[in-house]
């Protein structure tokens, strides 16, 4: 990124929109006002399509998030003498904000990872998969976007234990008939609980759960249909895929209700089999998660939309008596103005040092940073030679709360992601790891535990690390290593099957930033959820705050829905049908 | 397909749809002139599939299509190459009709048939039925078609087991991926392939398998099915078995004529006759074949011949039946005399299902024979049966007196060899019971209980043998109870298994049994002798069973009850007074099973509904009028026939005209005005009382 190109002045100079950051949130929003017939300008700093979603290679992706891990220097001094240009403007300074801490980058396999570091394309906000009927399909299918991407059926999902055990995840009536490891009885009950859900969401009279229910943890509902511990937890953290520990309410404030946890099950059931050529509920786009960001990006830009990679927005233009936003300062010097902006996160609003602002102005100004949630989420990427599952490449793990360690109150899913999906050369395996925690000591341990349980760490050999990570090689590697000792004696019952070798990995934490509408208008960063549903919810309603009179993607007529979908069906799925 | 709704047609398809129609008609008014004059060049051949193109559904054309084949096939000239090119061209045409519509019977038949001439490549076939099966997993015309090509090219029955195992892992709801297993079992274990040697070792997977699929989904009933198979495939043996005999092994039979009791001998064994023979009855646990002279052989002190002349007793009129009887003819000389029936010491006894009877056996019995004062006879038949509660005392049988039921078990235990063998079928039985209740014990489920029910039948009857009680009978009952009120559309069923059950634990123990024994009158100036008379009545018995324990009745009160059928009491060969009033019989033809008792003499079938109905509806397989055989009965007898009184009821001619009764009630139905009792003394000139009127 030292040597960006000059950059070309930009024509017009005055848009309806800029959008600044090219994450999915932000590509949605320029995509819907580019079809509500707004001039659009999208800007990214970064030379790819996707921000703090896209897919990177991996000899990229250290640097990314080292990029992205420190406060860079403040704002160029320059902002200053123009401001002098404007009698009417007051440049408010943009810098970046720490997004990612502890980022651990190990290497055990230097030459292996050299050889392929470009074939393999690794998701910054892993692991992340599609439900076949979710909304983020269901808009990537009515806006079209569905002909820029091609996806393939996860096989299967599985809940693991501190044992190296992976249980599959009966979700179906043909997987509850097939399944190995439930009793009769188990089977019985969980499929009538199914069957129970099915006819409560069909409106059946006299299988209709009560209100009551409806309003009470979801939990309690399981207990109360007397299903057992493991079904309850299968239902919970790897179908409902809750977060938090639901049956400890001293940890968690984030009780799944019986309604929302119904509507999980819905969104869960009909995925299954929504595509002909999906076998199960998940899905997972060919070439990465980035493709998704891309895919809108194109969708805007055949709507018109103007896009500039490369270039850095280093101030905001507001107006000196009203304080309201007017537009943005390129890095190329170039002023471009706008009725409105939408910023990527990863921005904090700065006063220029030495000027006071308007009164106006400074009333607004704590209102300026986007807010942090409380947590974080702490991302691991691992890479092996050998799947976890023998005879299986692309599948979801899911690690309830307490399954690996007493203390453990969140649920760790893992993806695991073949070559198949054209992310890594054939015969690696990307494992992509995720889990909400409080700080980043917390997190490393959800990562490790799960590292350990499922892999074979070898001392490391080189840890990339630089300044701006601020990881020493001999720390990480013992923290590694201690956890293997840790989980020596509890580790696997049977010694003689090997678990496969960790190869390379990063572990990092990521803030929890919500999107915002205020003075600026901010987009949310990725969060620990497994699908997108929450980041469109959020990109839908800055659109309506920013545009309330336009419709979010409206139907066309010449479209019909019906074909889009069957179309969809057919391409969806594995291309080798 | 299943499970979509059907799309009302919108105005323009209907419009499409004439469209279609008018271009068919031109197509096959072109054909049909085409198919007259047999004309088969390349265009009249094209002609026609562009037809089944369209309509997959016609068969002419299909037809015609072969015949153009053979008559290109007939000319000389046609090479090896141009044969299979001519063939491959049919496929062709068979693949875009089955496109068109993938249920035509006409096109998948075509298919065969082009197949079976043995020149065209058969492994493009499992392909295209892969594809269809996706389509509709339960299309049983490519099953069909599948087992076909699996025989043409030989593919191992273990392959298709296989295949049957992943289509029902991707929807185990698919009755024909069930049913092909249930095909491809039966014939690796007919053949004894490898690892299929042993029922008792391939159930119990089996068992395992089907499980799965109903604890998971109880109401799918594709399951179920197939349970019911293995159930069967566990609980019959493959060789038939002979379960009851009458006289049975050992026994002492006297047989009279004059009314006089014999303390030595007991009423049980005692047997009226008046036509200088007694039958000999052989009760087998299903339907044989096979049962002469040869394979059943007869030693007694007068007979010497040993011919006998066995006689299947169906209704049907198979050679088949599961119940066999022989009149041994004694000398009228007073006489006392063993006899021993050997039965299955040469092969030649062969059950429906083409499995030998292989476990010989041998009983043997005494006769004594008392003269017969034909006096007292005559007499003696024109005295009238009541049906009366006042007539009918409860017997108290003599503390050592031995019962026919008490030696069928001796009978059971004679066949022993047997039932260390299925010591597997009883576990298999004991484990599956234990599955369903625990199944039960989650949720309500009709078929579970009604499988329940059954298989706790089936348990008791394979321990009877050791057990001298049916325990689970009470259960079982209660079961059927429940069913009833559970499943009102079923209730028929329920209801006559309710009463077979209640039969089979009323009869399976001598202290049951007595309960319902008693004597008619005061016993020496009995009709009949001095029989024990069994009464069954208001019972609510809606059909009856458990004959094999009941071949000993002569006389029997089924009164009050709510039969719709006697089917099967043709067993009963010594039946002479047979009480069935106050029941719902329908019609003339559901009395059919008593055209086969030779031996009785008083009936009362009063107070039914005979008439109500033309034919007996309750049964599926009935002779009626109509039917060949009894045609060529009516036509021998057409003198009576052509009597103008009895045009109107050839249904009770064809009924009554063989039975020898002295005695009938029939009052209280609708058939019986007095036009028909008049029609009735005419078709049984031996009746001596009509409605308890003496008649001339």
């Amino acid at each position: 990124m030292d040597d960006i190109p000059p950059y070309p002045p930009i024509d017009p100079t005055t848009f309806d929109l800029i959008v600044i950051g090219t994450g999915l949130p932000e590509s949605v929003i320029a995509a819907a006002a580019s079809t509500a017939s707004k001039s659009v300008l999208h800007l990214d700093p970064n030379p790819f399509y996707g921000s703090h979603f896209s897919s990177l290679p991996l000899a990229d992706l250290p640097s990314f998030l080292s990029s992205h891990s420190t406060s860079p220097s403040p704002p160029p001094p320059r902002s200053a003498s123009s401001e002098e240009e404007h009698r009417d403007f007051s440049l408010l300074g943009l810098a970046a904000r720490p997004i990612y801490s502890s980022i651990d980058i190990s290497s055990f396999s230097p030459d292996l990872i050299d050889q392929f570091s470009r074939k393999f394309i690794l998701d910054v906000a892993g692991p992340r998969v599609f439900f076949c009927a979710d909304k983020s399909i269901e808009l990537i299918l009515n806006t079209g976007a569905n002909q820029y991407m091609e996806f393939k059926s996860i096989d299967a999902t599985f809940v693991g234990d501190s044992k190296g055990n992976l249980l599959n995840v009966p979700d179906s009536r043909a997987a509850i008939f097939k399944d190995k490891s439930l009793g009769l009885m188990e089977k019985n009950l969980l499929m009538r609980f199914f069957k129970l859900v099915q006819g409560h969401l069909a409106d059946e009279q006299d299988v209709k759960i009560s209100d009551e229910d409806l309003q009470s943890p979801f939990v309690d509902f399981l207990n109360k249909m007397g299903l057992p511990p493991k079904i309850k937890s299968f239902i919970l953290y790897a179908i409902a895929m809750a977060d938090y520990d639901q049956e400890d309410t001293g940890v968690s404030g984030d009780l799944l209700k019986t309604k929302d946890g119904i509507d999980r099950l819905a969104l869960y059931n009909a995925s299954i089999g929504r595509f002909q050529n999906a076998s199960g509920a998940l899905l997972y786009p060919i070439y990465g998660q980035g493709e998704l960001s891309q895919a809108f990006c194109r969708r805007a830009a055949v709507k018109g939309c103007v896009y500039v990679l490369r270039m850095p927005v280093t101030a905001l233009l507001v107006d000196k008596d009203t304080g309201c936003y007017k537009g943005v300062r390129l890095a190329s010097g170039q002023d471009i103005f706008s009725q409105k902006l939408i910023l990527d996160p990863t921005f904090k609003v700065t006063l220029p040092s030495g000027s006071s602002p308007s009164p106006p102005l400074q009333a607004k100004l704590p209102f300026c940073s986007p807010k942090d949630d409380r947590g974080k989420v702490v991302r691991g990427i691992c890479i092996t030679k050998t799947s976890l599952k023998p005879d299986m490449s692309n599948f979801l793990v899911v690690y309830p709360p307490r399954s690996l360690f007493p203390e453990q109150v969140t649920s760790i899913r893992l993806l695991q992601i073949a070559s198949n999906l054209a992310v890594c050369p054939p015969g690696m395996f990307v494992l992509y790891i995720s889990s909400l925690c409080n700080d980043d000591d917390q997190g490393k341990k959800l990562i490790h535990a799960v590292t350990n349980t499922l892999l074979t760490v070898p001392p490391p050999i080189n840890s990339e690390s630089n300044a701006a990570v601020q990881i020493k090689t001999a720390e990480s590697g013992c923290a590694v290593q201690d956890e293997t000792a840790q989980s020596g004696s509890t580790g696997p019952s049977d010694p003689g099957e090997e678990k496969p070798t960790l190869l390379w990995s990063a572990l990092y934490s990521q803030e929890l930033t919500l999107g915002q509408v205020d003075f600026i208008c901010s987009t949310p960063m990725p969060d620990g959820k497994l699908n997108y549903d929450d980041l469109i919810e959020a990109a839908v309603k800055l659109f309506k705050e920013i545009y309330p009179e336009d419709e979010f993607f409206p139907q066309t007529s010449s479209e019909n829905h019906e074909d889009v979908d069957d179309g969809d069906g057919d391409g969806d799925a594995s291309p080798e049908t | 397909m299943h499970g979509r709704p059907r799309k009302a047609p919108k105005p323009e398809d209907e419009a499409a749809s004439a469209a279609k129609a008018q271009k068919l008609r031109a197509l096959q008014t072109q054909f049909f002139s085409f198919h007259h004059d047999q004309i088969y060049t390349k265009e009249a051949v094209e002609l026609s599939a562009k037809l089944l193109e369209i309509n997959p559904e016609s068969y002419t054309a299909w037809n015609y299509r072969k015949l153009a084949v053979e008559h290109y096939l007939s000319q000389s000239e046609c090479g090896p190459d141009s044969v299979k090119s001519v063939l491959d061209d049919e496929l062709r045409v068979v693949e875009s009709a089955l496109r068109q519509n993938f249920k035509s019977y006409g096109a998948w038949h075509h298919r065969k048939w082009v197949l079976s001439k043995g020149h065209s490549s058969i492994n493009h076939e499992l392909r295209l039925l892969d594809k269809f099966q996706k389509a509709d997993s339960r299309n049983f015309h490519a099953w069909n078609y599948r087992r076909f090509v699996a025989e043409l090219m030989n593919r191992s029955e273990q392959d298709e087991l296989k295949y049957t195992e992943d289509m029902i892992y991707t929807n185990f709801s698919n009755y024909s991926a069930w049913h092909n297993r249930s095909v491809l079992l039966s014939a690796l274990l007919e053949k004894k392939a490898e690892g299929f040697l042993l029922k008792e070792n391939v159930l119990p997977e089996e068992y395992e398998f089907i499980h799965q699929a109903i604890f998971t989904d109880p109401d799918d009933q594709s399951g179920w099915f197939y349970n019911l198979w293995l159930l069967d495939q566990t609980v019959t043996t493959d060789s038939p078995l002979l379960v009851s005999t009458w006289p049975t092994c050992g026994s002492d039979v006297l047989i009279m004529g004059d009314g006089c009791q014999n303390g030595s001998f007991s009423p049980f064994t005692t047997l009226l006759s008046d036509s200088g023979s007694f039958p000999i009855i052989l009760y087998f646990n299903q339907p044989v074949e096979g049962v002469n002279s040869s394979t059943v052989t007869i030693e007694c002190g007068f007979d010497k011949n040993g011919y006998l002349h066995w006689e299947p007793l169906s209704v049907s009129n198979s050679q088949a039946a599961q119940v066999w009887v022989a009149h041994l003819k004694f000398p009228t000389p007073e006489l006392d005399s063993s006899v021993e029936v050997r039965v299955g010491h040469s092969k030649g006894i062969i059950s429906t299902r083409g499995f030998q009877y292989c476990h010989p056996s041998t009983f043997s019995f005494n006769v004594h024979v008392q003269p017969v004062e034909r006096d007292s006879f005559q007499v003696s038949v024109a005295e009238s049966i009541l049906w009366r509660e006042e007539n009918f005392k409860i017997y108290r049988a003599q503390l050592e007196e031995s019962i026919p039921i008490a030696s069928f078990d001796q009978l059971c235990i004679k066949n022993g060899h047997e039932s260390t063998a299925s010591n597997w079928r009883t576990e298999a039985l004991a484990k599956e019971i234990e599955c369903f209740r625990e199944l039960l014990s989650l949720m309500d489920c009709k078929i579970g209980k009604l499988t329940l029910a059954r298989l706790l039948m089936a348990y008791d009857a394979m321990s009877i043998p050791f057990a001298t009680k049916l325990v689970h009978s009470e259960e079982v009952l209660e079961l059927y109870n429940d069913l009833m009120k559970l499943d009102p559309t079923h209730h028929r069923y329920y209801k006559d298994e309710h009463s077979f059950v209640l039969l089979q634990k009323m009869t399976s123990s001598k202290e049951s049994l007595l309960q319902h024994c008693f004597q008619y009158k005061d016993s020496v100036s009995s009709v009949i002798g001095n029989p024990i008379c069994l009464r069954l009545n208001n019972l609510s018995l809606s059909r009856i069973g458990a004959f094999e324990k009941l071949l000993w009745v002569q006389m029997l009160d089924l009164s009050h009850n709510e039969l719709q059928s006697i089917e099967g009491l043709e067993a009963m060969q010594l039946l002479s007074c047979l009480g069935l009033g106050n029941n719902k019989l329908r019609s003339v033809t559901a009395l059919e099973p008593l055209r086969k008792l030779k031996s009785l003499r008083v009936l009362d079938i009063s107070y039914n509904q005979i008439g109500d109905h033309s034919i007996d509806t309750t049964r599926y397989l009935c002779s009626s009028p109509l039917s060949h055989s009894v045609g060529s009965e009516l036509n021998k007898d057409e003198t009576v026939i052509s009597d103008a009184s009895l045009v109107n009821y050839w249904e009770a001619f064809y009924m009554f005209k063989d039975l020898n009764l002295n005695q009938l009630d029939i009052v209280g139905n609708t058939i019986a005005d007095e036009k028909f009792k008049s029609a009735l003394v005419k078709i049984m000139p031996t009746l001596k009382r009509l409605d308890g009127k003496v008649l001339d």
